[in-house]
């Protein structure tokens, strides 16, 4: 593992969420947060207990919150409506369309509980959807970073260098957190974590960590292996999907959601257009989640290093 | 009020009569659209724009005007016609209606540039908790101007609008004035046969609201209804406005049918003498 990217300790992404929007409250008196009763589980209290006046509880109601995040927009506020992904880019997906999109408003939506990872609580609220729903709408930004030191730096990005919609994923289980500051993030921009000509493995959210990890297991048989955090889903960095495409033989894509429209597709578009070569996809095979422990059930659907340095493998050899 | 704003009911029927003409002038040309309810609403946003409002034609983003938001886009030729007739484009641009290229998108499209639009929209049930969000702002930012948000009836049956009723009474949101164009009519039928809504003062009054009702096509119940709202303190008000669909052409009010047709362009000459008839006759 490169020395700069060291597990500092697991932590959740939404820990990261919370502290970043609680720093972004502190920067700019525009910044709002809407409450759909779920607001500590996102991490949202932080926030509501510094900045109460700038906190609008609107209950267990997501089509309104989006609603109420459009008008908020409309007069300058910069409203973040987070809770979890299931329900705010599925139950409020037509509000987000036409209130938020249409009307090209800064409302940044934060999409909890994304993928298998979530655990116990089963299909119902493990968000695998979401990047494809959110992406495919016209004027949205789609940001899914990778850990918490990231999903920090990323609200903060939405809030601040962002005009236009921002749907913002992050997850609840304690995962490494291995970035740092330092690194900055650039909407748009893919980060390179380690360089390698045979093989590129293109992961967001929690995958970019395992792709690290595949990437060791890659090196220790002689496959060089590029790892690239793909934090933007849209607008997607089609430089680096390009470079990835020319400089090594195939492609690997790696997300805690559905394969169909997710990154792998997202990456998939760029790649075919400029320069085909091999690709495969570790994500969910268009099927539910379930209940179970987060590592045993990212096991189950193949969400691992060693998942990620099979695929590899085979496309090398392709 | 304005200088060019009255409360004159004589000069404010003309008015309704102009945008009315204007309505069916831009349909007939679109060849598709909305004509029943746009009709209907015609004298709602004539003691709006021309009463009511505080807001400046030339100065559309002018911070302290009052809010006006369609959450019904489809009846956006009433709105397209009272902007142009109260000065913020060209009357001769309805004739764009519904065109490629045109700021009269068949629903209302801020993406195009036309002055005093405040939102875009057209899916059903969205418009009322935009008009919270901008409500809470207002509050949060102690600026008196009102939100006023237009409804239909039909409309009233999606979910939504009942989350957005109960976060601003939650929210004792005074300074939000919803208008519901209660014309009993929707595209299957009627209101009451299709999806029934009575006891509908009721509905909004268990949320919290204070309900005023009104006859929609009388100008001077228009406006007492609408200082009414204004009055009340601690709490949204809503007006059920009791309309006519179609209103100002007899063989075609209060028939469903006109809910999305328009007139041909015969037709529409016909319309217009009917509706210029009925000014000279004082029978609006």
């Amino acid at each position: 593992m490169p020395q700069q990217y060291l597990n500092k300790g697991n932590k959740p992404t939404k820990s990261g969420f919370g502290e970043g929007l609680l720093e972004a409250g502190r920067l700019n008196p525009e910044v709002f947060c809407i409450g759909a009763d779920i607001t500590a589980s996102v991490d949202c209290n932080l926030f509501a207990e510094a900045f109460p006046q700038r906190f609008i509880s609107l209950g267990i109601a997501e089509q309104n919150c989006v609603g109420v995040a459009a008008g908020l927009a409309l007069e300058g506020k910069i409203p973040v409506f987070s809770t979890y992904g299931v329900f705010a880019a599925l139950r409020s997906a037509d509000q987000i369309r036409i209130s938020v999109c249409y009307n090209n408003l800064h409302v940044i939506i934060g999409g909890a509980h994304a993928g298998v990872s979530v655990g116990p609580d089963g299909a119902t609220h493990q968000a695998l959807e979401d990047i494809g729903i959110m992406r495919v709408l016209p004027n949205m930004t789609v940001l899914s970073p990778c850990d918490a030191t990231q999903t920090s730096l990323a609200i903060v990005a939405a809030i601040e260098q962002c005009r236009g919609p921002v749907y913002l994923r992050f997850g609840r289980e304690a995962m490494p957190d291995f970035t740092s500051a330092a690194m900055g993030f650039e909407i748009g921009k893919a980060q390179v974590l380690r360089t390698g000509n045979d093989v590129s493995i293109i992961a967001t959210g929690h995958m970019v960590w395992e792709a690290l990890l595949a990437a060791e297991i890659l090196a220790a048989v002689g496959i060089d292996a590029r790892v690239i955090n793909m934090h933007t889903i849209k607008p997607i960095d089609r430089e680096t999907i390009i470079r990835a495409a020319t400089e090594t033989r195939a492609i690997v894509t790696a997300e805690e959601h559905q394969v169909n429209t997710g990154l792998g597709s997202a990456v998939a578009e760029v790649a075919v257009q400029h320069h085909p070569v091999p690709m495969a996809f570790v994500g969910m095979p268009d099927c539910f989640g379930e209940s179970g422990p987060p590592l045993k059930l990212m096991e189950k659907y193949g969400l691992t290093a060693e998942a990620i340095a099979e695929k590899a493998k085979k496309m090398v050899k392709w | 009020m304005h200088p060019w704003q009255t409360e004159d009911t004589g000069a404010l029927r003309h008015i309704a009569a102009t945008i009315r003409k204007s309505v069916v002038t831009s349909l007939a040309e679109a060849g598709s659209g909305h004509l029943g309810g746009s009709l209907g609403l015609a004298d709602i946003f004539t003691v709006l724009y021309f009463s009511k409002l505080n807001h400046h034609p030339d100065d559309p983003a002018w911070p302290g005007r009052d809010r006006l938001i369609l959450s019904i886009g489809h009846v956006a030729p009433v709105l397209y016609a009272t902007l142009a007739h109260s000065g913020y484009f060209p009357v001769e641009e309805l004739l764009t209606l519904r065109k490629m290229g045109s700021r009269l998108q068949g629903h209302p499209g801020r993406d195009h540039g036309l002055p005093g639009l405040e939102l875009s929209a057209g899916s059903l049930g969205q418009g009322l908790s935009v008009s919270v969000g901008m409500a809470l702002a207002a509050k949060y930012d102690r600026k008196n101007h009102r939100i006023f948000s237009i409804h239909g009836d039909g409309e009233l049956q999606e979910g939504s609008i009942w989350e957005a009723a109960m976060a601003a009474s939650h929210h004792h949101l005074d300074n939000l004035v919803a208008i519901v164009d209660r014309n009993g009519l929707q595209i299957d039928g009627k209101t009451e046969d299709v999806m029934g809504l009575e006891p509908l003062g009721n509905k909004w009054q268990s949320f919290g609201w204070h309900v005023i009702e009104c006859d929609g096509n009388d100008i001077g119940q228009i406006a007492g209804a609408i200082d009414a709202a204004c009055l009340v303190s601690g709490k949204p008000a809503v007006i059920i406005a009791r309309t006519v669909m179609g209103k100002g052409i007899v063989r075609i009010e209060n028939d469903y049918r006109w809910h999305g047709k328009v007139p041909s362009r015969e037709e529409a000459v016909e319309f217009i003498k009917e509706i210029e008839y009925r000014i000279l006759n004082t029978e609006f």
